[in-house]
């Protein structure tokens, strides 16, 4: 981990990795309300960048952007060298990049297990007229996904729930549910909103654990969050937002002790 | 009342079967809010009709032309009309217009669907029913096309001609044997996958056998219980009592030794018997009754087919018909296709984050459920073999409602259950509420529906999830 922060200054002109994901310009406004306001974000391969601000600072409607879950209203979003601002955001999550939700989002009446195999990409039964003549495939792919989502599932702690509805599960475990479902896309980069709001302690702990577990196994991570803890002991760099504005960039220990950010958290 | 009867009842059972498994594919497995789905109907037994009706198609051009007349002036719209009508057949065989029915029920579901299906759900329910309208509307006035409220009669039948012999009535019998079977078997294979409950008794295949050959004698004695009270005189407003009497007589007595049978087959000392709870007992001896319905109805139309008649010869069509759009069916909800389509009914925001096209699935749902739709609409044609626009009034959907909600939404084996149980209570207050309650024929219409609105509310208190729907699920939260 430490090897790869290495004192920056706030220029985001300077990075040492390759860029996964450069977003420049983002524009979005509801009505009179510019949410997010020309906006840019830089996550280089391989890292683990932190997104904060205060409440609404237009944090989430810049990870919906990213995705196009919201199509923005100017600006420029260019992942793994292609430029995704105008595909549908299905399209954008096949390219690779994953978001989890602000409240973990999971689908009740389907099992832990269902929930799981749906994340995978590209599957031959997911179209209609392979179910009519590649019966063998799919029912091999699926034997080999259950297997994988038994392998994540297992490393995240929710093995004894496999058969479980993913509605009967807690708080906490349905955030494990969403990053580990997110990890069955096999991801180059995930959007995680928020993943220690509303968790305990040793979860959150254990999530920290995991994420850079994953981190190491090479996945580009870009995280919201208002835990500085988890912010601290993650992330590489982070991206200050406030009122829709870029405010601040660096590595977590300049960010603490940025005067600019510490105003906008206070309100002064 | 005879066999004719029951072959009819069996008959409109299947049809609404047929119509609510695709409403069920797009509602209770994808959550499509569809409160048109009479239009699909509509379209298919129109379709169906008005390709096979000998010569209609043939002169559809010329009777545009006389429709519209400013067309005449248009020179090459009316030369090709004249040459359409030079080129196109007298009539199409029945299962190409069947099928071109249904194509045009999906290209209907097509239609509404790219308008609205990128709305929010509410939307697709408003345009939905508006569409279902529409259509009837069309119906009613276009009577070049449609023949309007007059109605369209004289169709060809499928089956309608036919004069078997000892073969293809054996053929015939031999399918339906099958069919049963293969329903049998998977009862058999949904029963194994059940989970375990204290106080259940074990399941074996003794057991099962027990139960099925209780059923078959329950039948049995249901069927020559019916047909006893047919031999017997008696005063016109006790018959009906006394032939229910009979039958529940007769039946409850041996549904309670098939009972004990399973019991036994199934080696429990009667000790353990008596600690069963009151719900065990009450499980099986309706579940056994239920079975017995299902053998009697199977009597009849096995009779129907062996002393020819064409309503016989439809239903095996259409027992054939749903048995193979049922399999398919549940093949596809049990693919990964029908997984993306539950996660899209469950959040579709979800399934859009992990790479799922979610409008190209929820436009392959409502069109593979419009053209289900289309095609019990052509049976629904020929069943009552005339039709016209009253018969596609947009209670059909909301009774497909009534029987997707009863029997447990997202459940194909749950829809055909509820078809069974709407029609039977159906007909039931049909034949016996007359007799008891000194009501004329309209309050009477009044009276039972409003008792099935009150059953449906008790069915919510009791069982919230539908007869099949399981009880977990409705406590989950998102």
């Amino acid at each position: 981990m430490d090897d790869k922060r290495q004192p920056m200054s706030g220029d985001p002109q300077v990075q040492p990795d390759p860029l996964l994901l450069t977003a420049q310009g983002l524009s979005k406004a509801f009505g009179g309300i510019q949410a997010v306001n020309d906006a840019e974000i830089h996550v280089p391969q391989g890292q683990i960048v932190g997104l904060i601000g205060p409440n609404g600072a237009g944090k989430t409607t810049l990870f919906n952007l990213l995705c196009n879950f919201i199509a923005p209203d100017h600006g420029r979003i260019i992942f793994d060298g292609q430029p995704i601002e105008r595909l549908p955001p299905h399209k954008i999550a096949l390219q690779g990049m994953i978001r989890t939700f602000q409240v973990a989002r999971v689908l009740s009446r389907l099992s832990v297990l269902e929930n799981m195999l749906l994340a995978a990409p590209h599957q031959t039964g997911e179209k209609l007229q392979n179910t009519f003549f590649q019966t063998h495939t799919i029912r091999k792919q699926e034997q080999q996904l259950k297997e994988k989502a038994h392998v994540i599932l297992e490393s995240v702690g929710l093995a004894a729930k496999v058969n479980d509805y993913a509605g009967a599960l807690s708080g906490g475990q349905r955030k494990l549910l969403e990053m580990a479902r997110g990890l069955m896309a096999d991801p180059k980069l995930m959007l995680l909103d928020e993943p220690a709001a509303g968790v305990n302690p040793t979860l959150i702990q254990q999530i920290c654990g995991h994420v850079k577990r994953w981190n190491d196994n090479g996945i580009t991570f870009l995280i919201i969050e208002h835990n500085m803890d988890v912010i601290m002991s993650l992330c590489d760099r982070v991206w200050v937002l406030a009122e829709g504005q870029n405010l601040a960039v660096g590595t977590p220990a300049e960010i603490q002790s940025n005067t600019e950010v510490l105003e906008a958290y206070l309100g002064q | 009342m005879e066999v004719g009867y029951f072959v009819s009842l069996a008959l409109f059972t299947t049809i609404y079967a047929l119509f609510s498994l695709g409403l069920n594919l797009q509602w209770g497995y994808t959550g499509l809010i569809n409160f048109g789905h009479i239009a699909f109907m509509t379209i298919g037994a129109y379709t169906t009709i008005a390709l096979t009706l000998p010569g209609f198609l043939k002169e559809m051009p010329q009777r545009i032309i006389e429709q519209y007349p400013v067309l005449e002036s248009q020179g090459w719209l009316s030369s090709s009309l004249k040459f359409l009508g030079n080129i196109l057949p007298e009539q199409i065989p029945l299962v190409i217009a069947v099928l071109i029915g249904a194509l045009l029920a999906a290209l209907l579901g097509l239609a509404i669907g790219t308008s609205t299906l990128r709305l929010r759900e509410d939307y697709l329910s408003i345009v939905t029913i508006g569409v279902s309208e529409v259509v009837r509307l069309v119906a009613v006035n276009e009577e070049w096309l449609t023949r309007g409220p007059r109605g369209v009669f004289n169709y060809p039948l499928p089956l309608a001609k036919l004069e078997p012999n000892l073969l293809i009535k054996g053929v015939m019998i031999a399918s339906l044997l099958l069919v049963l079977g293969l329903a049998l078997w998977r009862l058999w294979q949904w029963l194994l996958r059940q989970p375990r409950r204290e106080g259940r008794p074990t399941l074996s295949l003794p057991l099962f056998v027990g139960y099925v050959i209780c059923s078959v004698g329950v039948g049995t004695c249901w069927w020559f219980a019916f047909s006893l009270s047919l031999t017997i005189e008696l005063p016109a407003f006790l018959q009906e009592i006394v032939l229910l009497m009979l039958r529940l007589a007769m039946a409850a007595p041996l549904a309670m030794v098939g009972t004990l049978l399973v019991y036994a087959a199934c080696q429990r000392p009667f000790q353990q018997l008596r600690t069963q709870s009151i719900g065990t007992h009450l499980n099986l001896l309706t579940s056994s009754m239920g079975m017995g319905l299902v053998v009697m109805f199977f009597g009849a139309h096995i009779m129907g087919i062996v002393d020819y008649t064409y309503k016989a010869g439809l239903l095996w069509l259409l027992i054939l018909t749903v048995a193979v759009v049922f399999w398919q069916l549940e093949r596809w909800v049990n693919s990964p296709w029908g997984r993306v389509l539950t996660s899209i009914r469950e959040d579709e925001e979800v399934a859009k984050a992990l790479g799922k096209d979610v409008f190209r699935y929820k436009l392959q749902s409502f069109m593979l459920g419009g053209a289900i739709a289309g095609i019990a609409g052509s049976f629904y044609a020929w069943q009552l073999t005339f039709i016209n626009p009253d018969g596609f009034i947009p209670l059909l959907t909301f009774q497909a409602w009534i029987i997707i909600v009863a029997g447990g939404a997202g459940n194909n084996v749950g829809t055909l259950l509820g078809a069974g149980i709407f029609w039977a209570y159906n007909e039931v207050t049909r034949f016996i509420l007359p007799n008891i309650l000194p009501l004329d024929d309209a309050r009477l219409g009044a009276f039972r529906v409003m008792v099935i609105g009150l059953m449906l509310i008790v069915l919510m208190m009791w069982r919230p999830q539908g007869l099949l729907g399981k009880k977990e699920e409705l406590t989950l939260g998102r």
